[in-house]
């Protein structure tokens, strides 16, 4: 027992180091790519890069600010993760996103006299729910053999925001005076702590816990073993007596309702308010870095912390030398590419 | 509820619709190919972006029209070459050409927002005014959209009566199986990808050149995803299309209907139209219509020794 | 019959082919002349089949060369094979489904213009099917059509695209023997034109009954040929064997049993709706007791494999009632009815049974995960399985394969005795056994049945679906019939001939699923 722990540290040792070296490679490759297209756009490419790193690096406000955006990415990347054991596929972190914040949303303007030590958990609680119905509706769907989830997920992702937007415009707009429409103001008990004086709040805590608890569910129980069957043979599962439809709609339900806590915790840290469009595509990003993590933690966590850099980077070049914001999807599409174009026979034809 | 109404619901349902029809066909083309494109959006932006900028550089909408169909089917290549030739998920291969559609023509239209155009030139069919209920504004459209139904047209022709289409649908179907037949798979997939990216491009230029006029960031505003839940709601069949692409853009002119006539509708509602009624009919058709799919749709194919 | 005195249509000299594994042909001369049925026979893995499709194309081989008309050709894919007017009938038929029969005919058509003439296709087929008794509607859709008829479709393919040399590899395994026969007839009439045949199969009484000339294969090398006038069971037997006769497969017939008073399965006017809407169940009343093989006899596709998802509970009972063991199971659900003792050797092992890229020790733990969960799922207890796993093997005699080998590196045969070890290690007291000895090696196959025979004679019920009538007759104590989703006949072994049971499987003619 102790020697094949020694043959499996080694491995992974072995396996990480392989990986960091294919990741940095990658890194190294896309940036370059990415700074020829800054080129072309008129700018300069090593300027930006250094500001880039010199902010987000080098700065403690700037780190800071990337471990914000990192949150919701780790999120929703496990959103995503989660049912791809079951090969799931569900691009619909974007959606319930806006639905845990819509519904958390609903308890911080409608319980304003709660108190903060009630407030906190009933956010996590609403957060849950409301992005977690969402996705499972669309797990229903599926189960039932109706609709694949990936159309069903990509349509939700378009009637969210449409939902959030009726709300902050209509129902919910403050009376305050402001150049755009939003809701009133979260009361302060509603506003999730912050940590370290910094802007980075509780989400950080829920993200990471999430993450521990995916590895621990899908390595270590004997649920995990079963969705990991679902998704390696959904037939041989079916007939092993595991009841499929059931955990499809849970474990979509459970995803929807991670990416839900990114939702609550963007409103309810960050902003203390719904906007519309609140989110940059959050949901998208997630579901890149949990395809080209493969589902792995580590990986999860490296690639959430590495678009998160990007993400910042984004917004300050979008001060600082104009360029737009969307811009980014240039990056993570490269990054993208140059990880799909590298895979190799997965399988040889067996001869 | 006039018939004037009716009628502007009608005339804008298939100038709405028309954009729609395109990439729902070279979708079409695409998934009887047996792969699934999710990139869509992307070329429809990089359609609408490239099409708006060389029209406005030179002042031929048609120029644009034209560069924007070139544009959109170089660009699908590369989610062809992903797919194909190095064997990737057709998912992600498709979302990464979506990420890039979505910021490429970000980058290529930063200088022109608020630019405005004269697009497309508009003709009514002769003797449309002189009916009693219709007027000059109604049934005036620019040449794609008379253009639209013919496509759907051919594009069903070429599927189903030629050596082409046949070679096409029987990849999308059994890869191992046209290979055995001596059908190059590969390169089928590559010319099927190229045709989409076409007519995709197209459908974007068609929103910027001849709709809006203009170019905003993102404004196809997910009709690329529509476009792929619509193949599915017309059964893979390109004449079925046309109800589909029919059906959004009804919903489309409802909307920009109900809001003229004063109806205290919020537009975020009437804009959810589209995309819950995709889902509906999805739903209520849903489970017949999946074992009209191709067989091999969203399969990758290893080839052979 | 006269072997036609030109040369040969195709000469194979020196083929070698190796595998990873295994040598599949070792330096192979071997002729096939025009207006001749040319039959190699041999047992599963004697290299015929990778013979032919080097032949055609899909193999290279590593050396030896191929010579048409006298001319050495480098044939490097089913292309060039086709060219050249070789065709082949696989097992699994390369048709497409979705697609018309003139569709997938079209296909395969050497000069087919850029815009086919639907119409002159369909009469092209016609002339075809008409002159060599191979009837189908042109316009049919291929999903529509019964094995039998897709089979037809698959020869007009070739007929079409103008091949004279035809390999048909295991063409009768989806057949009763009523089609076989009408098969060999379409044969004749091919081989009577000048076509060369070459048919290749395990069975010995069909090739004494069609072939004129017989090859015998044996570990990759010819161990002979024959004439039909020359052949008999013994002489063919003694080629493809070193040995004598293979392995007994009868087992050793069942004394009389008591019979337990309640039946441990019993259906009563169970009728099911198959996925697809294919063959259904219809009005299906049977009982199996303890300590009985019950056989199931039935072309593929009559309904066998819904038989077993209903009493697995995969498959819900539109009407009837099923009972276990005496309680109403109608409504369980598959876990459940797991739990309460059913185990099932699927169809295909790979695809059905197990999870392929988990280990050995993860798919035996997914056999039984309650028994293996502790702290309500939180954790499992993976010691025990490891045990379970060694006690279930040593139960049946084999060793374990290494835990941590994934199932889908095993073979066909270490693999079907992982799940046997997984479901019979359980000590089940109903077995569901869907075609447990398909594609297996002799001794593999042979384990096999002893296997079900060893758990029967402890009491265990068995519902054996097979399509090797041979097997039925050796293991079975009770048989049924299955034909277009209903039980025609129930008899003893002893009490029906295979004559008989033929007939009942395929009704009057082609048994057309609806």
């Amino acid at each position: 027992m102790r020697s094949r722990l020694k043959v499996l540290s080694d491995q992974v040792r072995r396996g990480l180091a392989s990986a960091a070296l294919r990741y940095v490679l990658i890194l190294l490759i896309a940036l370059a790519a990415y700074g020829a297209v800054l080129l072309m756009a008129g700018k300069d490419p090593v300027k930006a890069y250094g500001d880039i790193v010199k902010f987000t690096l080098g700065t403690s406000y700037g780190l800071s600010e990337v471990i914000v955006r990192m949150i919701p990415l780790l999120l929703t990347a496990v959103a995503v993760a989660l049912p791809s054991r079951l090969g799931l596929i569900n691009v619909g972190g974007e959606g319930q996103l806006y639905m845990g914040a819509w519904l958390a949303t609903w308890g911080a303007i409608t319980f304003t006299a709660l108190p903060a030590i009630a407030f906190v958990p009933l956010l996590i609680f609403l957060g849950f729910v409301g992005g977690g119905s969402w996705a499972a509706v669309a797990g229903l769907l599926r189960a039932k053999g109706w609709v694949n989830e990936t159309i069903s997920t990509l349509l939700m992702n378009y009637v969210a925001p449409l939902i959030v937007g009726y709300f902050v415009y209509g129902a919910w707009r403050s009376a305050e005076s402001s150049a755009f429409p939003q809701s009133p103001a979260f009361p302060p008990a509603a506003r999730l702590p912050r940590l370290f004086g910094t802007r980075i709040h509780l989400g950080l805590v829920l993200a990471v816990l999430v993450l521990a608890i995916y590895w621990f569910v899908m390595q270590r129980t004997a649920w995990g073993l079963r969705m990991r069957a679902i998704g390696g043979n959904p037939e041989a599962a079916r007939r092993l007596g595991i009841r499929l439809g059931w955990y499809i709609v849970i474990v979509l339900f459970i995803a929807g309702g991670i990416a839900g806590l990114a939702g609550m915790a963007e409103v309810s840290a960050l902003h203390g308010r719904l906007r519309s469009g609140f989110s940059p595509g959050y949901g998208f990003v997630g579901f890149m870095i949990s395809w080209l993590a493969g589902g792995s933690p580590l990986g999860m966590l490296l690639m959430s912390f590495l678009l998160a850099v990007i993400f910042a980077g984004g917004s300050l070049l979008q001060v600082t030398q104009g360029v737009p914001f969307a811009a980014v999807n240039v990056l993570m599409a490269i990054i993208l590419f140059i990880v799909l174009a590298q895979i190799r026979f997965a399988r040889r034809r067996r001869a | 509820m006039t018939w004037t109404f009716l009628w502007s619901v009608l005339s804008g349902c298939i100038m709405y619709g028309v954009p729609l029809l395109y990439a729902t066909l070279g979708e079409v083309i695409g998934q009887r190919a047996g792969m699934v494109n999710l990139g869509l959006e992307g070329i429809l932006l990089v359609g609408a972006s490239i099409g708006f900028v060389v029209t406005a550089k030179t002042g031929n909408a048609a120029l644009g029209v034209i560069v924007a169909m070139a544009a959109g089917g170089l660009f699908n290549l590369l989610y062809a070459f992903l797919a194909v030739t190095r064997r990737a998920n057709q998912l992600a291969s498709g979302l990464a050409l979506m990420f890039f559609g979505i910021g490429l023509s970000a980058l290529i239209g930063k200088a022109y927002i608020g630019t405005r155009i004269v697009g497309l030139a508009r003709y009514q069919i002769p003797g449309i005014a002189q009916l009693p209920w219709a007027s000059k504004t109604l049934f005036n459209y620019d040449v794609l959209v008379y253009l639209a139904f013919p496509m759907a047209i051919l594009v069903w022709w070429v599927l189903f009566r030629t050596r082409w289409g046949l070679s096409l649908r029987a990849v999308g179907e059994s890869p191992t199986a046209a290979f055995a037949a001596g059908r190059r798979v590969s390169l089928l997939r590559y010319q099927a990808q190229f045709l989409n990216g076409a007519l995709s491009g197209l459908a974007g230029a068609h929103l910027s050149l001849a709709l809006a006029m203009s170019w905003t960031e993102g404004m196809t505003g997910g009709r690329g995803f529509i476009a792929v839940a619509l193949v599915i709601f017309s059964r893979w069949h390109p004449l079925r299309a046309i109800a589909g692409a029919l059906l959004f853009g009804g919903a489309v002119t409802l909307q920009l209907q109900l809001q003229a006539q004063g109806t205290d509708v919020s537009p975020f509602l009437l804009n959810m139209i589209p995309y819950v009624l995709t889902l509906g009919v999805l739903v209520v058709w849903g489970g017949v219509r999946r074992f009209a799919a191709p067989g091999a749709l969203g399969r990758v194919y290893y080839g052979e020794d | 019959m006269d072997i036609v005195e030109q040369g040969p249509l195709v000469s194979l000299r020196g083929i070698s082919k190796g595998f990873p594994n295994v040598q599949a042909n070792d330096s192979v001369d071997l002729d096939f002349f025009r207006g001749e049925i040319h039959a190699l026979l041999g047992e599963n893995g004697a290299g015929k089949s990778t013979l032919m499709k080097i032949l055609y194309g899909f193999y290279r081989a590593d050396r030896g060369e191929i010579m048409v008309n006298g001319e050495r050709q480098n044939i490097r894919s089913p292309l060039d094979a086709r060219r050249l007017r070789i065709g082949m009938v696989f097992q699994t038929f390369t048709l497409i489904p979705a697609l018309s029969v003139a569709e997938n005919v079209a296909l395969y058509l050497p000069h087919l213009p850029a815009i086919p003439g639907r119409a002159r296709i369909a009469r092209q087929i016609r002339e075809v099917s008409l002159r060599y008794g191979l009837d189908v509607d042109p316009g049919a859709t291929v999903r529509d059509l019964c094995i039998g008829d897709q089979q037809k479709v698959e020869v007009l393919k070739l007929l079409l695209a103008d091949a004279r040399v035809l390999i048909f590899d295991e063409a009768t395994r989806v057949l009763a023997p009523h089609e076989i026969e009408s098969l060999f007839a379409v044969l004749k009439r091919l081989r009577d034109d000048g076509y060369s045949i070459v048919f290749i199969t395990h069975k010995l009484r069909e090739v004494l009954a069609c072939a004129d000339r017989i090859t015998v294969m044996r570990r990759g090398r010819i161990a002979g040929t024959l004439s039909c006038s020359e052949a008999t069971e013994n002489t063919l037997i003694s080629l493809m064997f070193e040995a004598a006769a293979p392995a007994e497969m009868r087992t050793a017939a069942p004394g009389q049993r008591t019979v337990s008073a309640t039946p441990s399965l019993e259906l009563r006017g169970v009728s099911a709706k198959a996925r697809g809407g294919q063959t259904r169940l219809k009005e299906i009343d049977l009982e199996l007791h303890s300590g009985e093989i019950l056989g199931v006899a039935g072309v593929s596709g009559n309904g066998q494999r819904e038989l077993g998802d209903v009493i697995l509970g995969l498959l819900p009972c539109a009407a009837g009632q099923k009972l276990l063991f005496g309680e109403d199971a109608t409504r369980w659900s598959a876990g459940h009815i797991r739990r309460s003792g059913i185990g099932f050797i699927p169809e295909e092992p790979l695809a059905m049974g197990v999870v392929p890229w988990m280990t050995v020790l993860q798919n035996a733990a997914l056999g039984d995960l309650e028994k293996y969960s502790r702290c309500g799922g939180l954790a499992l207890d993976w010691s025990a399985v490891r045990a379970d796993v060694e006690r279930s093997y040593g139960a049946l005699g084999l060793s374990a394969p290494g835990p941590h080998t994934q199932a889908r590196a095993l073979s066909g045969g270490n693999l079907q005795r992982s799940i046997l070890a997984r479901e019979l290690g359980r000590l089940p007291r109903l077995v569901v056994a869907s075609y447990p000895t398909r594609g297996l090696d002799v001794v593999s196959a042979t384990s096999a049945r002893r296997l079900l025979a060893t758990i029967r004679d402890s009491g265990a019920s068995v519902l054996l679906v097979s399509e090797d009538l041979d097997e039925l007759y050796g293991l079975s104590d009770r048989l049924i019939v299955l034909f277009e989703g209903r039980i025609v006949r129930t008899a003893f072994p002893r009490d029906i001939s295979r004559e008989e049971i033929g007939h009942l499987m395929t009704g009057t003619g082609c048994g057309h699923a609806q």
